[in-house]
């Protein structure tokens, strides 16, 4: 069943619709095909969006520079891969710690003076932090690996599993389902860690979790580094279905917004479904549109839900 | 046991609290009186270290919670039962009643308490696995009761637990209190239900426009005449 494919435009049937431009030909396969790549892509969207939609949910602070932490993260696998030979999977047993312990440093750095301020100014005064701290890193990842593009190329890195003609990129598989795994370990702490509740009930009430005896100030610490550490194992997963570059950060972030708008606060396997609508979504325009339509989606879903339900479609 | 000493806060410019002295002794039910507006709910934050006071001290066991932050003051064993119960939406019955006992001095003891709690009110342990928002409002306010009563407080303090109940559940809640205050803890239990909180209270102060207007027994601030007409408004004509 697996085996090596490069370019492989799964284009069969030639009935009616030849001369039809290409992008509008609605092969069964090539449409499956489509939606199979939608829904890959889609499950690292929701994991980047899980990260961001955490710490936005607890603290009230808006981390523009989550998808400079998801290149980062991208470039410690690529590194890890380049000087080591480390398999990018195995690369997140160390990308994700080193990111928890970034997401803290940050904390301390930077973040945690925002949730100082009255709550209002809070989101702006982190727009603010989050452009600047994504200028920087952007600058230091062009200095570090300069401004080429890059993906991790393991030996397995072309095994496509074939199903009735439709080609799943084995990797890109993996992803989904690594960032499935984090997400649903994410929702289990969140339900059942002693400082998973806490967090949620700072996320809810932070004055009223303060009456309860929690350190909210510490709740937001362990919420800010988790969405980091999420951030990173987004990158990671990345850097080796797709591919990265100093720049990826601001469209990365892009995307976390829109899934996060779509699916709401408070459920973290909301945004992981919210993740992959939006990945389907995308390559259904790109089908129908045509490729340079791809970005324009989630732009349209954005607005809609904003005016129909703007509590998001899986908020609680 | 708990004393607040001449304490002034505002929020912004507008001065809530000028110069509020009042005690709470180990055992005590004391309750607090005033008007709406008169400044009560802003004492309860200045207790639970959620607002700082301009001047004046809060001291707890003779030790000043000036600069002790608000989560330290449950560990200290103030715990709060917020106006409007702020329960979170999310959780369900027995999430608040975990999450009541995060503190660490807490953590230890909180399968008897819970035990005790559950005796208390027994409704709270068949509706464990619910949802807050799917119980009546009296039954929210037993978990946020519980939630503060998790925490092992040796001084509960109530901001109008009757709220938006029916009569006969503010009863219940009320006589609820008794019993807590049997078991060891001191309460302070601000109450638009005056007559209500003066007869289950020991002594009960009466704050107006951020002062204390008037103090006493409960028997004696029920039958001052002054402190009816000037203090309790309509209110007094019930009494």
């Amino acid at each position: 069943m697996t085996r090596t494919s490069s370019a492989r435009t799964s284009v069969r049937s030639r009935s009616a619709y030849d001369g039809f431009p290409e992008h509008i030909r609605p092969s069964m396969t090539l449409v499956l095909q489509q939606l199979v790549l939608g829904v890959l892509i889609g499950g690292l969207y929701g994991l980047a969006a899980a990260g961001l939609s955490l710490i936005f949910g607890v603290m009230k602070v808006l981390n523009v520079a989550h998808g400079e932490l998801i290149m980062l993260g991208g470039y410690g696998a690529f590194w890890l891969f380049a000087l080591s030979g480390l398999d990018p999977f195995a690369a997140l047993v160390v990308v994700i710690p080193v990111a928890l312990v970034a997401g803290a440093i940050l904390y301390w750095g930077l973040f945690g003076w925002v949730v100082r301020s009255h709550e209002e100014t809070r989101i702006k005064n982190s727009l603010l932090i989050g452009f600047g701290l994504g200028l920087a890193l952007h600058a230091a990842a062009v200095l570090l690996w300069t401004a080429d593009e890059r993906s991790i190329t393991t030996a397995y890195a072309g095994s496509v599993l074939d199903v009735g003609g439709v080609s799943v990129p084995l990797v890109r598989l993996a992803s989904l389902v690594i960032a499935f795994l984090l997400i649903g370990g994410l929702h289990l702490l969140l339900d059942h860690w002693r400082w998973g509740r806490a967090i949620r009930a700072t996320a809810d009430d932070w004055e009223a979790a303060l009456m309860t005896g929690i350190d909210v100030r510490r709740a937001y610490l362990v919420a800010f580094a988790i969405g980091t550490a999420l951030a990173g194992a987004a990158g990671t997963l990345v850097s080796v279905g797709y591919s990265i570059s100093p720049s990826i950060g601001l469209e990365w972030t892009l995307k976390a917004l829109i899934v996060i708008v779509l699916a709401g606060l408070g459920s973290m396997l909301g945004t992981f479904a919210g993740g992959l609508i939006l990945g389907v979504a995308e390559a259904c325009s790109a089908m129908v549109f045509g490729g340079p339509y791809r970005e324009v989606v989630g732009l349209v879903i954005f607005l809609i839900v904003l005016v129909a339900r703007p509590q998001g479609l899986f908020a609680k | 046991m708990l004393h607040v000493d001449s304490v002034e806060a505002s929020y912004g410019a507008f001065l809530a609290l000028s110069g509020v002295t009042l005690e709470i002794r180990a055992g005590e039910i004391v309750a607090l009186l005033g008007p709406n507006g008169a400044g009560k709910t802003t004492l309860i934050r200045c207790i639970a270290g959620l607002l700082r006071p301009r001047a004046g001290e809060i001291r707890w066991d003779g030790a000043s919670l000036a600069g002790v932050a608000a989560h330290r003051i449950v560990e200290r064993g103030i715990a709060v039962v917020p106006e409007g119960r702020r329960l979170f939406a999310t959780m369900t019955v027995e999430e608040h009643l975990d999450l009541g006992a995060f503190a660490p001095h807490a953590h230890a003891g909180r399968a008897e308490r819970l035990e005790e709690i559950y005796a208390i009110f027994p409704i709270l342990r068949e509706r464990k696995r619910q949802l807050v928002r799917a119980l009546s409002g009296g039954q929210q306010q037993m978990v946020a009761i519980s939630r503060a009563l998790m925490a092992a407080p040796r001084l509960l303090v109530l901001d109008e637990p009757s709220l938006g109940l029916a009569p006969r559940i503010v009863e219940s809640i009320l006589g609820v209190l008794g019993e807590i205050n049997r078991r060891g803890v001191s309460i302070l239990l601000v109450e638009q239900n005056v007559q209500a909180a003066l007869v289950l209270a020991h002594r009960g102060y009466v704050l107006e426009s951020g002062r204390i207007a008037g103090e006493g027994t409960g028997a004696a601030l029920m039958n001052d005449p002054h402190v009816k007409r000037a203090y309790l408004g309509p209110l007094a004509l019930r009494l």
